[in-house]
């Protein structure tokens, strides 16, 4: 720009300094170092602004879904489940409870209907690290919700228990019902994971699904040991603690069977499936 | 103006498909095609993110500063993946359950990069909006077509609805489980570029080397 170029534009700009800021910010060439900070901090604030108030304008219909994801499958496991229903509804009869897996006795320290056992989980004071960790959790929470569905008369008729562990790709989160006996499972069903479809996403197959009902987790003669399988070949207690492994996913069959061993272990909810043997819950 | 809006929309589609002749985006259609379903909701938020990111570059384009233009981009785009994906999430949350992994990556898409940085560094909103539609619906094709594909002969379904019975749910049809995992894609899309420059000759690159006779001595 020459001398004479400069002195026209300032005295254009003097003549029209109502002209406004932007008017002026807007001629400036754009590679002009201040202008290109300026240009990077008011995108930067834009974009900010653009993507918080999604984040938090769309943040209660989120939880709000994810939420009612987790009733329905609390609802689904229990064979609760029907096209259509009004799942809040349904799944007001269901009984929440935080667990202390250690002594499988219901704490009233924490609310049930607050309590969060995914930051539990990962909480330094409320979970333990593993050692020996089939599920590869990691940490194992302290405390975990579980659910009681009651029959009419008030006597126990499920106990929903959560599960989780890691597949092949990703922790599968899932719920498993057992029956009032404490050791006849009723379902298991996974609400969340990221297995390969068609492959391990068959642990969502309706089919795979209803070979659950009624095996049993222990022997019921002797110390009733830990018997239930997830593989090729029953295991030697037989085909009642059995569940035949998904064909194509050796790795999300054994994530499975890691972690439905693990949760039903003594480490897991074997003390708390004792008082629901002796009929204490 | 040399193109008219509606070479704009047809000419991605098979003409200069982002996928099959410009070989982009590869990474995503091997990750999301697996099902219809997962592929048509990538597809549409790809076309969204892509159109309205060229419109937002293309409004800003005199004043973008060149040395940052490519950072102002990303910005940009980013910013609406994180918006798509949080709509998916509020409203499509099924979907999004499968899909958020590759929702982030429609950031690092070359699609949605290549058309900011080549068509709407250089031309006006409305046109860079519909080059962003048209470009997002052309890879949405390959998308759906690829889909199509591995869902029905890899599941036996389509759209999730059960169209060959396989022996899993007691039919006959045996799936094809490479088609469902990623490198079938990669023949899928192999498959689908010869068939397009056999239709489509002059889409076929000319070879970088000449095979040379030699002279005898």
């Amino acid at each position: 720009m020459s001398d004479k170029d400069l002195e026209t534009n300032t005295g254009a700009d003097a003549a029209s300094s109502n002209k406004g800021l932007i008017r002026r910010f807007l001629d400036t060439p754009p590679d002009n170092t201040s202008k290109t900070v300026t240009v990077a901090v008011a995108l930067c604030l834009v974009a900010s602004m653009v993507v918080s108030a999604a984040a938090v304008s769309l943040r209660p219909i989120q939880e709000r879904n994810s939420a009612l994801d987790k009733q329905v499958n609390i609802v689904q496991v229990a064979g609760r489940y029907e096209p259509g229903m009004d799942v809040a509804e349904a799944f007001a009869d269901f009984e929440p409870h935080v667990l202390e897996l250690a002594t499988g006795e219901f704490t009233e320290e924490f609310d049930a209907y607050e309590f969060d056992d995914r930051a539990a989980a990962s909480d330094l004071t409320l979970s333990t690290p593993l050692e020996d960790d089939p599920a590869s959790i990691g940490r194992q929470a302290n405390y975990v919700t579980v659910y009681l569905l009651r029959n009419d008369d008030g006597s126990l008729d499920k106990v929903i228990l959560p599960v989780y562990g890691y597949g092949l790709w990703s922790t599968l989160y899932g719920f498993m019902a057992i029956e009032e006996d404490g050791n006849t499972i009723y379902g298991l069903q996974f609400y969340e994971h990221a297995e390969t479809p068609g492959l391990g996403a068959e642990v969502d197959n309706p089919r795979w699904k209803a070979l659950w009902r009624d095996k049993k987790l222990r022997t019921e003669d002797g110390e009733g040991e830990l018997a239930i399988t997830v593989a090729k070949t029953p295991p030697p207690q037989g085909r009642e603690y059995f569940v035949d492994a998904l064909s194509g996913a050796t790795l999300t069959s054994r994530g499975v069977d890691g972690l439905v061993r693990f949760w039903m272990s003594e480490r897991g909810f074997e003390p708390f499936l004792e008082r629901v043997k002796a009929g204490e819950i | 103006m040399a193109q008219t809006y509606r070479n704009m929309l047809v000419d991605p589609m098979v003409d200069n498909n982002p996928i099959t002749l410009q070989v982009l985006g590869i990474c995503s259609a091997l990750a999301v095609t697996s099902s219809l379903q997962v592929a048509m909701v990538m597809a549409i938020a790809v076309t969204l993110v892509t159109a309205f990111s060229s419109m937002f570059i293309s409004v800003i384009r005199n004043q973008i500063p060149s040395s940052i233009r490519i950072i102002v981009q990303m910005i940009i785009i980013a910013s609406l993946v994180i918006v798509v994906d949080q709509v998916l999430k509020a409203y499509a949350y099924e979907i999004s359950k499968t899909l958020s992994v590759f929702v982030g990556l429609i950031i690092t898409n070359c699609i949605v990069m290549g058309r900011a940085e080549a068509f709407a560094m250089k031309n006006p909103p409305v046109a860079s909006f519909v080059d962003g539609i048209g470009n997002g619906m052309g890879y949405g094709l390959i998308l759906m077509l690829v889909g199509f594909i591995r869902e029905l002969f890899g599941s036996g379904s389509i759209f999730g609805v059960t169209i060959l019975e396989t022996v899993n749910n007691g039919g006959w049809y045996v799936p094809n489980g490479l088609l469902l995992l990623p490198p079938s894609a990669f023949f899928v899309i192999g498959l689908l570029i010869w068939a397009f420059r056999s239709w489509k000759p002059e889409q076929v690159e000319e070879r970088e080397y000449r095979i040379q006779t030699v002279e005898s001595h």
